[in-house]
């Protein structure tokens, strides 16, 4: 358990306890005053710092549901913690926020509790793919945020933005990079399959996948850091001493609208979207709570407020939205996203792991 | 005073507690993970009770071999360079006045105080390039230019040396304290220079605990996790790394507890192994 909370120390774990500590504390009234509630698992940190403050207090006044937030971990140490805890009929959160790979997997162990389309009119509003489905039709999932990682630079190191994803192999570049660590959180296959190899499709076979491995191996020697810890890339692209990789789009914006000389790049190949989805533990008994949560929160307008406050992607089309052309901009790009390939974490994850790790630290 | 051995059941009381707790803290968590090690992954899910040996199968690949290689190699090398540098500091120490030994014993206990993450970020500082002690050798004129000297081997040595050095010398501080100074002293009036007296007198006398030491510094190492991947290159990660991967990642918990059973595995048999030939030299 130590380890796990030691790993975890990423953006959207640091700033969120200490912030939730506060606001429960301010509002302990309110939660006994509610007796209808809603634990609701977001990511620790900058997400659900951002939540507690811009999201759920309105929440709780429109529909006089009181929300319990819940910092949830990155990577899949959540799903597991979700998993065995449904096993013995508990849920440590109702409602969590999972990324895709986690949210696929959850489905194969039919985690989730299918969702009531009839219950959530508002999510006709959403882009297709954020819907996600049981094979027999039934709603797994409705995304929540979507999220871009971009091609990030520190801004005194290269006075000219770099365009394509192509500057990672940029010989230039020698140990200069860093990058994330795992095939299943860095998405570099996509990257390398869409910049040299026509797009994501040529990783349907496995001669695809390795000879997309080979050309990335290519980008090792201009590695630096191979990070899993975000803070510890973050610290070091900002004071310029790791100053090219890949990074969050929103988590970059920030920091350079508060002064650090960072950029966040859209290169010609497209940001890899990757996105969040609202699910609903087996386990939890508060499934009409959980109905009303999700169905406000596909309401054009909160996906317009969390884009402006925490700087994600909206779920919900885009001409339903009155974000502006530069709000929108600063948070998504009409340049056509690189989707990462969610089937192949669920079908081949061990092969890909294996590889990946192989290739990185043989 | 004389002992009886125990006659009744409840003579055997005392023993309840520590037995409890081992099982309990030990037996138990050890057991699951042996089970959960042979236990059948499902690719795209979690896992199915099972008996098989696909998980310890993959393993054993010489990939996974130079991985196992390379963290036993770690593990001993800190351990080394802990009791290299542990010895002669902690004898000096044991014999400085009272309060210089206050102050170093209370400054060395306070590392403990700091968590694995606060000394890797600290190291990483320390040895970057933008605000790294060799702005400091630029500025004294040794060095041309400030460069980074993280991630590297050295830097991922350094920091865990850094981390184990307390324990090292807590181990050895009681020992050498203990240590009658008759004993340099008669080595000295036959003769013996200071630094033939100590290794030929001190470092001997010391064996047992030397062992002791290098055996926990040695395990204590091979469970490092973070410092590899904050300091080093992927060349440099531990299995430790690569179980985390597993079972927090990939949520393949079943190869996540086969990597962990054999490392268990291999470092009990090291330490048996170093634990036999201690004895044997002393049978000699």
């Amino acid at each position: 358990m130590h380890d796990i909370l030691n790993a975890k120390l990423g953006r959207r774990s640091v700033l969120g306890a200490g912030l939730a500590g506060a606001s429960m504390l301010a509002m302990p009234s309110v939660l006994r005053a509610q007796d209808k509630s809603l634990k609701v698992g977001v990511y620790g940190g900058f997400f659900k710092d951002s939540f507690d403050k811009n999201i759920f207090p309105d929440f709780t006044k429109a529909t006089g549901i009181a929300i319990e937030s819940v910092a949830e971990p990155t990577g899949e140490a959540w799903l597991v913690q979700l998993e065995q805890a449904a096993k013995a009929g508990a849920a440590p959160a109702d409602v969590s926020m999972m990324s895709q790979v986690a949210m696929l997997k959850g489905q194969t162990t039919k985690l989730w509790a299918p969702l009531d389309a009839a219950k959530l009119p508002n999510s006709k509003n959403l882009i297709d793919n954020f819907v996600n489905k049981y094979p027999d039709g039934k709603i797994a999932g409705i995304g929540a945020v979507s999220w871009y990682i971009t091609l990030v630079t520190n801004t005194q190191a290269y006075k000219e933005a770099p365009t394509s994803w192509a500057a990672l192999w940029d010989k230039a570049n020698a140990d200069k990079l860093g990058l994330l660590a795992l095939v299943s959180n860095s998405f570099l296959l996509e990257v390398t399959a869409k910049t040299f190899m026509g797009g994501t499709k040529a990783l349907d076979t496995e001669e695809g996948i390795l000879k997309a491995l080979e050309k990335l191996a290519e980008v090792k020697p201009n590695v630096r850091l191979w990070y899993r810890d975000e803070a510890q890339f973050e610290q070091a692209l900002k004071s310029g001493e790791i100053p090219m990789g890949q990074y969050y789009h929103d988590v970059t914006g920030l920091a350079a609208s508060q002064g650090s000389p960072v950029r966040s790049t859209f290169p010609k190949e497209g940001g890899i979207q990757d996105s969040g989805c609202w699910a609903l533990s087996r386990a939890s008994k508060k499934t009409e709570e959980a109905h009303t949560f999700i169905n406000y929160m596909c309401q054009p307008a909160i996906q317009a407020t969390l884009s402006r406050k925490v700087g994600t992607s909206p779920t919900v089309k885009r001409d339903l939205l009155d974000l502006t052309a530069a709000e929108f901009a600063s948070v998504s790009s009409d340049i056509e996203p690189i989707i990462p390939r969610y089937d192949l974490y669920q079908t081949k994850s061990d092969f890909l792991n294996q590889k990946w790790t192989e290739m990185i630290a043989g | 005073m004389r002992r009886e051995p125990p006659q009744r059941l409840a003579d055997y009381g005392p023993l309840f507690f520590p037995a409890g707790m081992l099982i309990v803290f030990f037996v138990v968590p050890f057991a699951t993970m042996i089970a959960v090690s042979v236990f059948q992954r499902e690719q795209g899910g979690f896992y199915t009770p099972a008996f098989v040996f696909d998980n310890y199968a993959r393993f054993l690949s010489l990939f996974f071999g130079k991985v196992l290689g390379f963290s036993l190699f770690l593990a001993i090398a800190v351990a080394a360079a802990c009791v290299v540098i542990g010895i002669p500091f902690t004898y000096l120490l044991s014999r400085s006045p009272r309060r210089i030994q206050i102050v170093w014993l209370v400054a060395l206990l306070s590392i403990l105080s700091l968590s694995e993450v606060m000394i890797g970020f600290a190291w990483s500082t320390l040895f970057s390039r933008t605000a790294g002690i060799t702005n400091l050798l630029v500025w004294l004129g040794l060095m041309a230019q400030a460069q980074a000297l993280t991630p590297s081997f050295g830097a991922v040595m350094t920091a865990m040396t850094y981390q184990a050095f307390p324990y090292t010398v807590l181990v050895l501080y009681p020992a050498l304290v203990r240590l009658d100074p008759t004993l340099t002293e008669a080595a000295r009036t036959l003769g013996a220079s200071p630094v033939k007296a100590f290794f030929t007198v001190v470092v001997p006398a010391l064996r047992n605990t030397i062992l002791a030491t290098l055996i926990m510094v040695f395990i204590f190492a091979l469970g490092s996790y973070l410092l590899p991947q904050l300091l080093g290159r992927p060349q440099h990660w531990t299995l430790s790394v690569l179980i985390t991967d597993q079972a927090i990642y990939q949520s393949n918990m079943p190869f996540a507890a086969a990597m962990a059973v054999f490392l268990v595995l291999v470092s009990l048999g090291l330490v048996g192994l170093a634990l036999y030939a201690g004895q044997q030299r002393q049978a000699k």
